[in-house]
């Protein structure tokens, strides 16, 4: 049986823009608007999207790093947006998060052991006495040597700073990981060391992970399920096979076929999008996709699908889109293609 | 098929670009050779600090101090760029050869208009006033694609988007039907369904104008979808080369090959990525033998000493590895299964 581990409901993260005669809020950038997804224990769950459809927001949101709007973050069974900040100061044991650019995310003035003891000070997880030995224990982990705890962050190469931002993650023994891009940085050979860490440390610590990346090849390498978003909403939940192989909603459709594959003579068929991705500033009525879809109606327009699974599709898979069934069948008409 | 048997355009013959810091000279470009095919593409594929931006600078003598060309010929035509003046230089970009970059934000004035700065190519170039001037602008926007040109005109860089910005590149780029267009990661800042705008757009051009792409990327599947022939480079050198189907079912290379491996992909399950193991070494220190043995999975002994030449093997691929070499035969107890 899955156990729950982390549960969203309903998340809504708006950001007020200030402007005109005495900075009044003028409008809201709606960046997360109204999406539920749950997490269980031990599993991947990556959000893929372009740039902007709150998927780095979301991540933020779950620690509370900015404050979300409204809605409810249940992590093992408690509310973490009910915590005052002391309480979820202590949460934030459990749940870690590891950046994309680790030159940023590093204090240049800190030895790599500095930054490590750091961690498990403010968490106060080992005693002081074996600290040390446990900022060994995990440059090791991570595969790095030890001599290397008193080196600064800019002796490292790329690859070596985001394993300290890995080795940083897991000094506290955290339950679930947020990996906001943290391979996107990273040249591929080097990625491949990076990923493969990942998982490695996914089976040994029983780590959950939730995964955020705009690249679909890394995504379906490591997942299990995976959430598509579209400027600020959820528009397809599915796990990996089913989502890979059968992509229910037409903009998920477009996505995958998008991305260059790489065999020169496979000359598949690509839907080419028209149009750019919408501002979340006014994201238009109905479903937000309508814009670019070449096979929106005029119901699109005005009325927002909700996530549902399609006749025929997988147990679990759900997409928020008006026509599945139709477009599946070929029914539908397109506008352009 | 093999790598395009066709008159190039442009020849790159030994060319070497150096830095010259306190640290030492730096080799970011050691010695390469290259054909550009008229009409063609031409892919430069490898990893951040391979040199192949600089490669691409090169080609149109962009490199500054403490950066020099310290040897070989760019024919272009049969003509060597190397050896014109700065003025002849000046006339030739843009208006022969042409370049679009990564970031179209960096490279776009943010207090001009685009339509001012498409016009400013014809005027400089073509002598033309700025009403004629504007009126082609129109067209060039037209022709990248661009919705509503006449109203797209008068907006300035922060007010589109990036894909809109790179179609503005593309368009100054292309304002005087250069014969070449280097494209530097030119999609690498975009979004994958803009990425596939941008690419279709550039073939689609291509054809329409007969031109030659130098293509300059770090992605693989960019690489695949685009070119015609492929070089990769690994630490300032062209490690194989070859026509971009052998490229792929053929790799020969064991860094191609490991590239190929680490590569997670969309399409195909994978349990575990065959990573390359350690990293690019430093420019200041880069191991005697060939640049890639410290990396490979089949060095022998004489990869550590000596420097592979880049061979041409029986499908007319180039490949720079012992492994490809009558001396391989000699070397003890390696694994000889490339």
């Amino acid at each position: 049986m899955k156990t729950e581990l982390l549960n969203v409901k309903h998340l809504k993260q708006h950001f007020p823009i200030k402007g005109g005669f005495l900075g009044r809020i003028v409008n809201h950038v709606k960046a997360v608007d109204d999406i539920s997804f749950t997490i269980y224990e031990g599993e991947t769950v990556s959000i893929v999207g372009e740039s902007g459809c709150g998927k780095s927001t979301t991540g933020r949101a779950i620690m509370r790093l900015d404050e979300p709007t409204s809605g409810e973050i249940i992590f093992e069974g408690s509310n973490l947006l009910a915590l005052n900040k002391r309480q979820m100061n202590k949460k934030r044991k459990d749940l870690q998060i590891i950046f994309q650019d680790p030159y940023a995310s590093l204090n240049p003035r800190q030895t790599a052991g500095e930054i490590l003891e750091e961690a498990m000070e403010i968490q106060n997880v080992v005693p002081k006495s074996k600290r040390r030995h446990r900022v060994i224990e995990l440059l090791e982990t991570v595969g790095l040597a030890a001599y290397q705890a008193d080196r600064y962050p800019h002796e490292f190469s790329g690859g070596q700073r985001q394993r300290i931002g890995i080795a940083r993650a897991l000094s506290v023994n955290p339950k679930l990981i947020i990996c906001d891009e943290a391979v996107s940085a990273l040249d591929v050979s080097i990625q491949a060391q990076v990923l493969n860490l990942l998982k490695r440390l996914q089976r040994e610590f029983k780590l959950t992970y939730l995964f955020i990346s705009h690249d679909l090849g890394v995504v379906r390498h490591i997942s299990d399920r995976i959430i598509v978003m579209y400027v600020g909403r959820i528009v397809e939940v599915a796990d990996k096979t089913s989502l890979f192989e059968h992509p229910q909603h037409p903009y998920t459709r477009a996505l995958l076929s998008a991305i260059p594959v790489l065999d020169p003579d496979r000359k598949k068929e690509r839907i080419i999008l028209k149009g750019d991705v919408p501002s979340p500033i006014d994201p238009p009525p109905g479903c937000v996709f309508h814009t670019r879809c070449p096979y929106a109606t005029d119901r699109c327009k005005e009325e927002i699908p909700q996530l549902r699974t399609a006749e025929g599709a997988a147990g679990g898979h759900q997409a928020a889109c008006h026509y599945m069934e139709e477009i599946q069948n070929g029914s539908m008409e397109r506008a352009y293609s | 098929m093999t790598l395009v048997n066709k008159t190039a355009v442009l020849e790159i013959r030994d060319l070497r670009t150096s830095y010259f810091t306190e640290g030492g000279e730096v080799k970011a470009v050691d010695g390469i050779s290259l054909n550009v095919p008229k009409g063609k593409t031409l892919g430069i594929v490898g990893e951040s600090g391979s040199g192949k931006s600089i490669m691409a600078l090169s080609i149109l003598r962009l490199i500054f101090n403490p950066g020099r060309i310290v040897a070989g010929e760019l024919l272009y035509n049969g003509a060597d760029l190397l050896k014109k003046s700065e003025k002849q230089m000046r006339s030739i970009r843009g208006n022969n050869i042409s370049m679009i970059f990564q970031e179209p934000m960096t490279s776009l004035n943010p207090v001009y208009t685009v339509g001012e700065q498409i016009a400013e190519v014809y005027q400089i170039h073509e002598n033309m006033n700025k009403k004629q001037a504007m009126s082609k602008a129109v067209d060039m926007l037209r022709l990248v694609g661009i919705p509503s040109p006449e109203k797209r005109v008068h907006q300035y860089p922060f007010e589109l988007s990036g894909g809109m910005r790179q179609r503005i590149m593309i368009a100054i780029a292309l304002a005087c039907n250069p014969d070449v267009l280097i494209a530097d990661e030119p999609t690498t800042a975009l979004d994958v369904t803009i990425q596939a705008q941008i690419l279709e757009l550039i073939k689609d051009l291509q054809q329409k104008l007969h031109m030659s792409v130098i293509i300059i990327t770090h992605d693989l599947g960019v690489v695949a979808e685009t070119c015609d022939d492929v070089a990769v480079m690994y630490c300032g050198k062209v490690v194989e080369y070859a026509d971009v189907r052998t490229l792929f079912t053929a790799p020969k290379h064991p860094y191609t090959v490991g590239l190929l491996n680490s590569l997670p992909r969309h399409d195909v399950d994978k349990e575990e990525l065959e990573a390359i193991k350690g990293s690019v070494p430093s420019p200041f220190e880069l191991p005697e033998g060939c640049r890639f043995a410290p990396r490979c999975p089949h060095a022998a002994k004489i990869c550590f000493e000596q420097l592979p030449e880049l061979n041409k093997l029986e499908d007319r691929s180039q490949v720079r590895c012992w492994i490809y070499t009558d001396k391989w035969g000699q070397q003890p107890e390696v694994n000889r299964t490339p």
